[in-house]
């Protein structure tokens, strides 16, 4: 073992497992870095760096939502009763239930504990799935009611069973799909002006956040691969760690779009 | 390189250049706490509290964001350097929307008088 860390021309060989004899170190550490330590510190500088720009770039559509919400509350007021809060809040815990899966994963393969590792991203992934699944449940009941963004925004009361129950009856509802002049004017007069404005705000935001956490999926699919694969143990765990690290974000975003969007009073 | 598997306990420090791992007696109260928060925010916002209920909202989302980014992403025990780039990034979020607020109010006169003219 005379070698010195920077080694020369047959290290530049695919990264497989070929030289792994002759160097002691790590088949993941690149060549163009020192030690693991400093591949890892690099790769979790740039992970920050990126969740720095993933900060600005939903501060942009914060912002949209305070302008708006300052300017013309009486339209957020009128507007958060046509969400969920169950669900809303059923989606929190899910979130967060996956962010401590997505811990106990990083936690797992800091201690080579491979299995843990793999049980615990697939209980993430699980969480993630079931999250979209609760948000389709949240789309389509918004998508039959009418309530999308502005210029699409036509409120049809008929098809709200429960909530409004003097609008129409659900039986005929569902039977015949988007009936206006049959029974009452499903339109709501109480409506304020532009009040599809929150559900623009509504669905940029939420669908923005959905579209992280399927890029989410994604990204925990590659890791768990790898895990199945034994790519990971103490001394190689980067990549769990920066994708924990982005998993956590898009909670983080989901911690203030709740209270924002489905406790307005 | 000497990599000394974490073996021993939880509690370890690695002055050794590892990272350091988060102990499930931290993990699990942090889980607790942040459902638990989960709660009173939606208790919170059944009370009628009016014009405070926003920044209650906020103040318990803070605290939420705080636990999660200090201990299920170890900025707590990270590089002083990584959590001082969220922290800008912070800054100059508030900035801008601070700033988009103060101005957002600035045709308001205008838009009203607008309204008036063209009631819906």
């Amino acid at each position: 073992m005379t070698h010195t860390p920077v080694h020369p021309a047959p290290a530049a060989q695919p990264d497989q497992h070929g030289h792994a004899e002759e160097h002691h170190h790590s088949p993941f550490l690149a060549h163009h870095f020192e030690s693991s330590e400093q591949q890892f510190d690099s790769g979790k500088l740039g992970m920050w760096l990126f969740l720095v720009t993933e900060i600005m770039f939903f501060s942009g559509l914060f912002c949209a939502y305070a302008v708006y919400r300052s300017s013309h509350p009486e339209i957020f007021i009128y507007a958060h009763k046509f969400l969920d809060t169950n669900l809303g809040a059923i989606n929190t815990v899910v979130l967060l239930v996956s962010s401590l899966t997505m811990a106990l994963a990083v936690r797992a393969a800091q201690m080579s504990q491979r299995k843990a590792l793999i049980i615990n991203l697939i209980l993430t992934l699980i969480c993630a799935g079931g999250f979209l699944g609760i948000k389709y449940v949240e789309y389509s009941h918004k998508w039959h009611a009418g309530l999308l963004w502005a210029g699409q925004f036509h409120p049809d009361f008929s098809h709200l069973e429960g909530a409004h129950q003097e609008h129409g009856e659900p039986a005929s509802a569902e039977s015949s799909h988007g009936h206006t002049e049959s029974s009452h004017d499903t339109t709501d007069p109480s409506a304020p002006r532009n009040a599809g404005i929150f559900f623009s705000i509504y669905f940029c935001l939420t669908g923005l956040h959905g579209i992280h956490i399927l890029a989410g999926m994604g990204a925990i699919i590659w890791i768990l691969v790898r895990s199945i694969r034994g790519d990971f143990s103490a001394d190689y765990y980067g990549p769990v760690d920066f994708v924990g690290l982005y998993w956590h974000l898009v909670d983080l975003v989901w911690i203030y779009l709740f209270p924002l969007l489905y406790l307005i009073h | 390189m000497a990599h000394n598997t974490i073996t021993t306990s939880d509690e370890q420090a690695h002055a050794d250049g590892h990272p350091h791992v988060m102990p499930l007696s931290v993990l699990l109260p942090t889980f607790a706490a942040l459902i638990a928060l989960t709660v009173i925010t939606v208790s919170a916002s059944k009370l009628s509290i009016g014009a405070a209920e926003i920044w209650v909202a906020m103040g318990i989302a803070t605290i939420k964001a705080t636990l999660v980014a200090l201990y299920f992403m170890h900025l707590r025990y990270d590089k002083p350097f990584n959590a001082l780039l969220i922290l800008f990034s912070l800054v100059f979020a508030a900035i801008f929307v601070g700033m988009a607020l103060v101005d957002s109010q600035a045709y308001q006169p205008e838009i009203s008088a607008y309204d008036l003219q063209q009631p819906k």
